[in-house]
C-alpha cells in the first residue's frame, strides 16, 4: 500500500495543488442569485422531515441551519471552513426539505453551490480523498469507455471466482476499514451492458412516439437489464426507442459533489449525443440522474452555445414512470400474482415530485397487490456516495428502512434508483433476507413478456 | 465564552454544549423575519435538574439565559441576547404519562406539539390547540407564547389546556404549580403568570395538559363571496344562530389569487373573500349545523357554497386555507406574518382598513386568518434588502396595530410581543399595566437574567 504521503504526491502530480488553507472565501454561493439564498423564512417546517436533524436534534444539522450558514458564507460573514464542509457533506441531499418548504426554497441548488465552494477552498482535502476524487469524479466518470473497461475487469474478478476466493481467504481484512466496508457494497456487474442489449433504434409495430433512452453509467454496468426492460416497456406502449451508443455519465455525481464545471461539461456532452428535434421525449429510469437531467436548462442557462438546447432538453426530459402515465399505460395481458411494496427514491419523490406515477405503473400490472411502505419517502441512506462517505448515518437510515420493509410483510421491494437498489440489497444481505429488489419498470416488462407467452 | 462553554460541558458533557461559530449562527434566529442575535454558547439539557444547575451557574456569573424550543416563534422571543447562554430544550422530549382516567398528559417541555396531538388521538382523545408550526414547535414554547391555532373560537388556546407546570425560577429553584384537579383554588393561580411569559419569568420544564374527548364527526364547507361584508355578516349570523363552528377561516383577495396561482384549487379569481367552515361533534348535530351554515351563507350573498360529502372532499376544500401561508411566502424574499386581532364584530372594518393602508403605502399585504375569533394574519410580502420598502412596511404595520387597538383589539393575538412588538406595547396596554408587568418581572427575576429585553425593557 502507498503511504498517505505518496498518495498526496500522486494527487499533486495529477494536477491539483493542495493549498492546505484553513478557510476560504465563497466563489459559487456568492454568484448565486441572492433571492435563492434569501427565500428561507426560517419557519422550521423542514426540521421534522430532515433525516439528519431527526437523528441529532442539532439545528446545524437541519436544512434551516445549513441555509443560515450558506447565506452567511455568501454574504462573506463566514469563511468556508472545515466545519462548514463537514456539515454540507453530512447532509444527504435527499431534498425532503424542498417538498415541505412553504416558501419554495431551492435547497438543492444552494447545496450544490456550497459543495463547490468547499472544493474550491480545499477545506476537506486530504491525500486519500484527493486521490479518490481524482480517480473517480475527474477520471473514471468522465470517460465512458474507461468506466466500462473497469466494469469488465470487475465483472471478471467477480465472475471468475477470484472475488469469492479473496473473501474466503479473508484477504479483504488487509484493506483499510473504509475500503473494507466499501468492498462489501460493491455491486454485481452485469455480463452485458446496455449497448449489447439494446439496438441503436428499435421500432414497435404500432409506433406513436419516438423517444431517446438514457442508459446511465452505474445503471449501465450494474442494472443494464433495467435499461432493456425500460426499452421493452416503451416499445409495448408504442414508442420507438433511440439509444445512443457508449453514453457518458450525465454529471449528476459531479454536481452533487462540488464539481459544477465538470457537471457542465458532462451535460454538454450528453446533449450532443441526442438529436432533440427528432424526439418527443428523453427518458431516464434512474431517479438521481433524473433530477439533475431535468436541471440542465438551469445548469447551462448562461452558456452561449448550449443554453437554448438545454432548455429544450429540460422540457422534454421525462422519468419513465412519468412518461408512461402521460401517454397512458397499456395494461399487460397476463396476470402475475405478487405482493409488492414501493420505496420512493428521494430524487423521484422530492427531487421530481413523482409519487403517483410509479404506483400507477405497478397498479397497471394485473394480479399485483401494492402494500404501502411506512415512511416510504424517508431516505434509505444511499444518497449517491453518502453510504461510503458517511457510513454511520447511512447505516442508521438503512436499518430504519429495512425495519419498515419488514412491517409490510412483502418479499418484493420496488425502487427506481440504482443507488437505492444497491443500498437496499446490501441491507437485506446484512439482515439475511431473501427479498427481491426490483425496478417497477422491470415488473411491468416482465408482465408484458408473460403476456406474450 | 469558551470558559463558560467549558464549565457547562462539565455539567452536561461536551456533546451537549455548542460554541463553534458554525453552531452559534444556526441558533441566532427564530421564525421571525430580519432578527438575529449571537449567543455565547448553546446548552442542551435533558432534565429539570440540569436546567436548574445551568441557571444557578448563570445567576452566579450574571450571564443572561434565553430559553428556546424549536425556534419557530414569530415575534423574536427566542432570539439570543448577545453573549447569552441559549437553553435549547428540544432534548427534553420525554412523555411522562398519559392518563385517560383524568384526561391528562404530562410531558417534558421539549416534546413536539404534534406528538402530544398524536398520542391523544391514539387514545381516542383530542388536544385542541393546533398552532401552524405544531409539527415541530415544542409544548414548552406553546405555553411560553400561549399559542393559538385554527380552533380558537370553539376550543380556546393553549392556556385553556394547561393544568399544571413545573418551572425553574431565576434563582434556580424548581417549583410546581397545578395538578390533575379541574377545581383547584389553593392561593394564586401561579401557572397563569408563566403562561405567555415568553421565557422572561421562569423556565418551563414540565407541562401537565388537559385533553378532551375526540368529536365523533366533522363536516367541512367552503363558501366564496364577492363582497367582504357578506363574508363578515355570514360569520356574525352563524354565531347569532347559536352555532360555534370549530373552524371559521378566511382568505382575502390577494391570498385567494396567490393560492390559485400556487395550488390551482379552483377558487374564483374575482372573489373578495373565501370562508372555510367546519363543525364537529355528535354526527346528528354536525349534519344539522352544516346545513344551517350553508343556508346562512347563501342567504347572506355567498356566490358559491360547497359542502364536503366525503373526507377526501373535505381535504380538498380545506386545501385553500392549508396552503395560504405557503402561497404567500413564495411570492417575495421576505414574508412578515402579523397577528393583529379585533373583536369579531369589527372584522370587516379591520380587513378593509388593512387593504387601504397597504394601498396607501404601496406594500403587498395578503390577509388570511381566524375569522371566528377575530385573529387576522396580515402578511407583508416584501424584501428586507429594500430599505425604502421596509420603512413603508414599518409605517403600515404601525397604523394597523394602532387601528386594532382603537377597535378594542390587540397588537398580537397569538405570536407574542418578543422583540418584534415591543415598541408597540406601551401604547397598546398603557402605563399602569406595563408598570405592573415590570414589577412582577423584577420580583421574580431581580437581576434581569431570563430573556432580558423581551416584551419590554
Amino acid at each position: 500500500m502507498p503511504t498517505p504521503e505518496e498518495l498526496h504526491e500522486a494527487a499533486v502530480r495529477i494536477g491539483r495543488s493542495n493549498p492546505q488553507g484553513r478557510g476560504g472565501a465563497s466563489k459559487y454561493l456568492k454568484r448565486l442569485d441572492y433571492s435563492v439564498l434569501q427565500q428561507c423564512i426560517h419557519c422550521g417546517m423542514c426540521l421534522p422531515t430532515c433525516p439528519t436533524y431527526d437523528e441529532t436534534k442539532l439545528e446545524r444539522n437541519s436544512p434551516r441551519g445549513r441555509i443560515a450558514l450558506m447565506r452567511r458564507v455568501a454574504d462573506g460573514q463566514l469563511e468556508v471552513t472545515q466545519a462548514f464542509g463537514r456539515e454540507l457533506y453530512f447532509c444527504l441531499g435527499c431534498l425532503t426539505c424542498e417538498t415541505v418548504c412553504p416558501a419554495g426554497v431551492r435547497y438543492g441548488e444552494m447545496f450544490e453551490h456550497a459543495r463547490a465552494d468547499i472544493e474550491q477552498a480545499g477545506v476537506m482535502r486530504n491525500p486519500q480523498r484527493d486521490l479518490v476524487r481524482e480517480l473517480t469524479l475527474r477520471w473514471l466518470f468522465t470517460r465512458p469507455q474507461a468506466l466500462r473497461a473497469v466494469g469488465r475487469l470487475l465483472r471478471l474478478y467477480q465472475a471468475s471466482g477470484l472475488e469469492s476466493l479473496v473473501r474466503r481467504l479473508k484477504l479483504t481484512a488487509l484493506l483499510p476499514s473504509r475500503l473494507r466496508a466499501l468492498e462489501s457494497l460493491t455491486p454485481r456487474v452485469k455480463r452485458q451492458f446496455s449497448d449489447a442489449l439494446i439496438r441503436p433504434v428499435e421500432t414497435p409495430a404500432d409506433q406513436k412516439h419516438r423517444v431517446g433512452l438514457l442508459t446511465g453509467c452505474v445503471q449501465d454496468l450494474v442494472f443494464s437489464h433495467v435499461n432493456r426492460d425500460t426499452a421493452d416497456a416503451l416499445l409495448a406502449n408504442g414508442c420507438e426507442v433511440v439509444t445512443p451508443r457508449a453514453q457518458s455519465c450525465c454529471g449528476s455525481i459531479h454536481a452533487h459533489n462540488g464539481e459544477l464545471e465538470l457537471a457542465r461539461q458532462m451535460a454538454r456532452r450528453t446533449l450532443d449525443a441526442f438529436d432533440l428535434d427528432r424526439l418527443d421525449a428523453i427518458i431516464t429510469n434512474a431517479a438521481g440522474c433524473g433530477t439533475h437531467l431535468k436541471n440542465y436548462g438551469h445548469l447551462l442557462h448562461d452558456d452561449p452555445v448550449y443554453a437554448k438546447r438545454a432548455a429544450q432538453w429540460s422540457a422534454k426530459l421525462r422519468d419513465i414512470h412519468e412518461w408512461l402515465a402521460e401517454i397512458g399505460i397499456r395494461a399487460p395481458a397476463a396476470s402475475t400474482p405478487q405482493t409488492v411494496t414501493y420505496h420512493d427514491a428521494c430524487h423521484l419523490c422530492h427531487g421530481q415530485k413523482i409519487t403517483r406515477q410509479p404506483r400507477q405503473v405497478l397498479a397497471a400490472i394485473p394480479g399485483l397487490k401494492l402494500v404501502e411502505l411506512p415512511e416510504s419517502t424517508w431516505c434509505c441512506g444511499s444518497a449517491g456516495i453518502y453510504n461510503i462517505t458517511q457510513p454511520e448515518m447511512s447505516q442508521k437510515l438503512l436499518g430504519r428502512k429495512i425495519s419498515n420493509i419488514e412491517k409490510t410483510g412483502t418479499a418484493v421491494v420496488a425502487s427506481a434508483n440504482p443507488g437505492c437498489s444497491s443500498q437496499l440489497q446490501a441491507g437485506l444481505g446484512q439482515a439475511s433476507k431473501a427479498w427481491r429488489i426490483v425496478h417497477p419498470i422491470s415488473l411491468l416488462a416482465e408482465a408484458y413478456r408473460e403476456g406474450l407467452k | 465564552m469558551q470558559n463558560v462553554a467549558a464549565d457547562l460541558a462539565q455539567m452536561l458533557g461536551a456533546e451537549r454544549v455548542l460554541w463553534e461559530q458554525e453552531h452559534l449562527v444556526t441558533y441566532g434566529f427564530d421564525g421571525t423575519a430580519a432578527l438575529y442575535g449571537e449567543a455565547g454558547c448553546i446548552a442542551l439539557p435533558k432534565t429539570t435538574e440540569e436546567v436548574s444547575q445551568i441557571v444557578r451557574y448563570a445567576a452566579k456569573h450574571r450571564i443572561p439565559v434565553v430559553t428556546r424550543g424549536s425556534g419557530t416563534g414569530l415575534s423574536g422571543g427566542s432570539v439570543p441576547v448577545p453573549g447569552c447562554i441559549v437553553l435549547c430544550l428540544v432534548q427534553m422530549d420525554r412523555v411522562l404519562e398519559l392518563d385517560p382516567k383524568n384526561l391528562t398528559i404530562h410531558v417534558q417541555s421539549g416534546v413536539v406539539t404534534q406528538k402530544v396531538a398524536e398520542l391523544a388521538d391514539a387514545a381516542g382523545l383530542l388536544y385542541p390547540p393546533d398552532p401552524g408550526s405544531m409539527r415541530i414547535s415544542t409544548i414548552g414554547g406553546n405555553v411560553a407564547e400561549n399559542s393559538g391555532g385554527l380552533r380558537g373560537l370553539k376550543y380556546g388556546v393553549t392556556r385553556d389546556y394547561v393544568m399544571g407546570l413545573e418551572v425553574v425560577l431565576a434563582d434556580s429553584e424548581t417549583v410546581v404549580f397545578g395538578n390533575k384537579c379541574v377545581k383547584d383554588v389553593q392561593g394564586y393561580s401561579m401557572k397563569d403568570i408563566f403562561i405567555g411569559s415568553e421565557g422572561t419569568l421562569g423556565i418551563i420544564t414540565k407541562v401537565l395538559l388537559q385533553l378532551v374527548p375526540k368529536p365523533a364527526a366533522k363536516k367541512t364547507l367552503l363558501a366564496t363571496f364577492s363582497e367582504m361584508d357578506a363574508a363578515a355578516e355570514t360569520v356574525s349570523a352563524i354565531i347569532a344562530a347559536k352555532i360555534i363552528p370549530c373552524t371559521l377561516e378566511f382568505l382575502d383577495k390577494i391570498t385567494i389569487r396567490c393560492v390559485e396561482e400556487y395550488a390551482h384549487v379552483g377558487l374564483p379569481l374575482d372573489a373578495e373573500a373565501v370562508l372555510l367552515m367546519e363543525t364537529d361533534g355528535h354526527p346528528a348535530v354536525v349534519q344539522e349545523e352544516a346545513q344551517q351554515m350553508a343556508e346562512i351563507a347563501r342567504r347572506h350573498g355567498a356566490s358559491t357554497v360547497q359542502v364536503a360529502q366525503t373526507s377526501e372532499e373535505a381535504t380538498r376544500l380545506s386545501t385553500a386555507r392549508r396552503v395560504a401561508f405557503s402561497a404567500l411566502a413564495r411570492v417575495s424574499p421576505t414574508t412578515i406574518l402579523e397577528d393583529a386581532t379585533v373583536p369579531r364584530s369589527e372584522l370587516a372594518n379591520m380587513i378593509r382598513f388593512i387593504q387601504q393602508v397597504a394601498a396607501r403605502y404601496e406594500v403587498a399585504v395578503g390577509t388570511f386568518g381566524h375569522m371566528g375569533d377575530g385573529n387576522l394574519h396580515p402578511t407583508f410580502l416584501t424584501d428586507e434588502k429594500n430599505a425604502a420598502e421596509m420603512a413603508r412596511v414599518e409605517k403600515a404595520m404601525t397604523e394597523i396595530f394602532e387601528y386594532a387597538v382603537k377597535l378594542g383589539g390587540t397588537i398580537t393575538g397569538e405570536h407574542g410581543v418578543g422583540l418584534a412588538k415591543k415598541a408597540f406595547l406601551p401604547k397598546a396596554i398603557g402605563d399602569a399595566s406595563l408598570g405592573l408587568m415590570r414589577r412582577l418581572k423584577r420580583t421574580l427575576d431581580p437581576d434581569d437574567l431570563l430573556n432580558p429585553g423581551k416584551i419590554f425593557d
